[in-house]
């Protein structure tokens, strides 16, 4: 059995071999202890892990216990916990590696988030490699997030953005994307699940396309990572971007992953300590990656709790997180299907990850937030979902959207039914 | 932090009182609520130091409309100068549930656009920063 490497041992790795993927979900939310709490007087029912996932007592354990015992500055001190804190960081960086296949730790550069890695690349990168008139291709799936900074790149430099529609499923329109290839962009950056349609677009696919035509690739798996197996080098990826706080583990760190040789050549993004090798009045040298693009000190503790997050999502193993997801969500369409005047936007099961948005009759989807979080204790995502352009290609203002992970139960989502029955009553 | 929706509010959401637009207003604002898409525009009808006519044109949740729709109804008959006063107390004593922190936005959404369409009709000074949420 699996030990954590606080010894803690998790139910998820208890049941995790015995159980099918969704009877294991029961045992799984016994890990995370905000899943026992009551809002409203009423259980929480929490289906927004699109936006941020619950935490495990592992990390929250993993973190509490590095400040109890290890904390204190990292590569500075010679002592002994100084020591300490730097090797169960950099032993946190190795377990990222590893769990995104990537070939080497020193690929691993610790952003705050998914956003702080996609602004490293636009600024980095794209102002040394992007000029006037080029092409930068983009999709209208993209979170703002994977928007504004191409914008404000464009912007600096006079380069063009071009977007690959989507269909009226959600779907991206490959025959439009291929057209897009023609006109030889620098650089493709998509999406690898949307947070709003759910729609997981065929990256690996996608990406030999892009090289073909001669473009690098900055694939945002902020939705991906925390729900899909991820190999950096079987996608042959060139910038990849993810968040710790979606995937188990805590806010306020993210990972950007590069090839190598696109990383050595690049300029530090942000100045200070730590990111130098010599520095001087008038200029310096820089140290070697990944510290390189670390200017600072770094968020120790969460680099430790993303670490522990790994272990955890390695025990249930990513293949299962999959299945379960793809069960839930199976199931859930089928049950919201079943609520008269319930529109669902996005693709089917096969091509969607844990994530699904809905309006309910016109009933504003502010309006049914609020009453399912008092009537029934249920948590759901209700806005444009940093996404206002792909919304207004949608024709809608807002949407609903429940999502979900490793810890949701069939029951979660009949709870979710109940509470829009509750909300057709009140507003119809 | 509970937020019922009352049958009054539900009634001002399904039948807003003063919807519509003025051919000739004396002030007029819009806005929208960036975190909802809602949408809100008010048109005041002036004569003198009296309002004579409002209506209001929006969509959105039905916070937002409801609170738009009862504000129309506190600004009827008031003069320019008690259209001034009218504040955040007085929407959510006509809304007379508790609103959710989050909520707040969409309650106040109509309260900003008049404020908003006095100043730049020159009836009261642009609000600050202070007094935007």
């Amino acid at each position: 059995m699996p030990i954590s490497d606080n010894g803690y041992v998790t139910a998820a790795q208890q049941t995790a071999e015995t159980a099918s993927p969704v009877r294991a979900a029961a045992e799984i939310r016994k890990d995370f202890p905000i899943l026992s709490r009551q809002v409203h007087g009423k259980p929480l029912v929490y289906l927004d892990s699109a936006a941020s996932s619950q935490k495990p007592y592992a990390v929250i354990e993993a973190m509490s216990t590095y400040y109890e015992t290890t904390h204190a500055n990292v590569h500075r001190g010679v002592y002994e916990i100084s020591e300490e804190a730097t090797a169960k960081m950099e032993k946190a960086r190795v377990k990222v590696a590893r769990f995104i296949n990537a070939r080497q730790s020193k690929q691993i550069i610790f952003t705050r988030n998914t956003t702080e890695g996609i602004n490293l690349v636009a600024y980095s990168w794209g102002n040394k490699n992007i000029s006037a008139g080029d092409l930068i291709v983009l999709t209208e799936l993209e979170h703002h997030s994977n928007l504004v900074p191409w914008q404000l790149l464009a912007q600096r430099t006079g380069a063009r953005l071009e977007f690959v529609p989507v269909n009226d499923d959600g779907l991206l329109r490959l025959d439009i994307y291929e057209q897009l290839l023609q006109q030889q962009p620098k650089l493709v950056a998509f999406t690898q699940m949307s947070n709003v349609l759910g729609t997981i677009n065929p990256a690996r696919q996608m990406i030999a396309r892009a090289h073909a035509a001669g473009a690098l690739v900055l694939l945002d798996t902020a939705q991906g990572v925390p729900h899909l197996p991820v190999d950096v080098q079987a996608l042959d990826v060139d910038f990849l971007c993810f968040s710790s706080h979606k995937m188990l583990g805590p806010t306020g760190i993210g990972i950007l992953y590069g090839k190598r040789d696109l990383l050595e050549a690049m300029p530090p993004f942000m100045g200070g300590g730590e990111m130098i090798r010599t520095v001087g009045w008038r200029e310096s040298t820089w140290n070697d990656l990944p510290w390189k693009f670390e200017a600072g000190t770094p968020a120790i503790a969460e680099a430790i709790g993303l670490g522990a997050a790994v272990d955890y999502l390695n025990a249930l193993g990513m293949e299962h997180v999959r299945q379960h997801e793809q069960a839930i969500t199976t199931y859930a369409l089928e049950q919201l299907k079943a609520v008269p005047g319930l529109t669902i936007y996005g693709p089917g099961a096969g091509e969607r990850g844990g994530v699904i948005s809905f309006t309910l009759g016109d009933i504003h989807p502010h309006d049914l937030a609020s009453i399912l979080d008092q009537e029934v204790g249920v948590a759901i995502r209700a806005g444009h979902h940093c996404a206002q352009p792909l919304m207004e290609r949608l024709g809608l203002a807002a949407t609903a959207r429940a999502s979900f992970y490793v810890y949701t139960v069939p029951e979660d989502i009949d709870v979710l039914v109940q509470g829009l029955h509750k909300a057709l009553q009140i507003f119809l | 932090m509970s937020m019922d929706y009352r049958e009054y509010i539900l009634d001002h959401y399904r039948n807003p009182r003063n919807y519509g637009k003025l051919e000739h207003p004396d002030a007029h604002a819009e806005d929208l609520n960036p975190l909802c898409g809602d949408q809100l525009a008010i048109d005041l009808q002036v004569a003198g130091d009296q309002v004579t006519a409002v209506r209001f044109q929006g969509r959105g949740c039905a916070i937002s409309q409801a609170a738009a729709s009862m504000l129309s109804e506190m600004i009827e008959g008031k003069t320019v100068e008690e259209v001034v006063q009218l504040g955040k107390d007085d929407v959510l004593d006509a809304l007379g549930i508790p609103i959710s922190p989050a909520r707040l936005k969409c309650a106040f959404l109509s309260l900003r656009v008049l404020h908003r369409g006095l100043a730049l009709a020159g009836l009261e000074k642009p609000a600050t920063d202070d007094d935007e949420e």
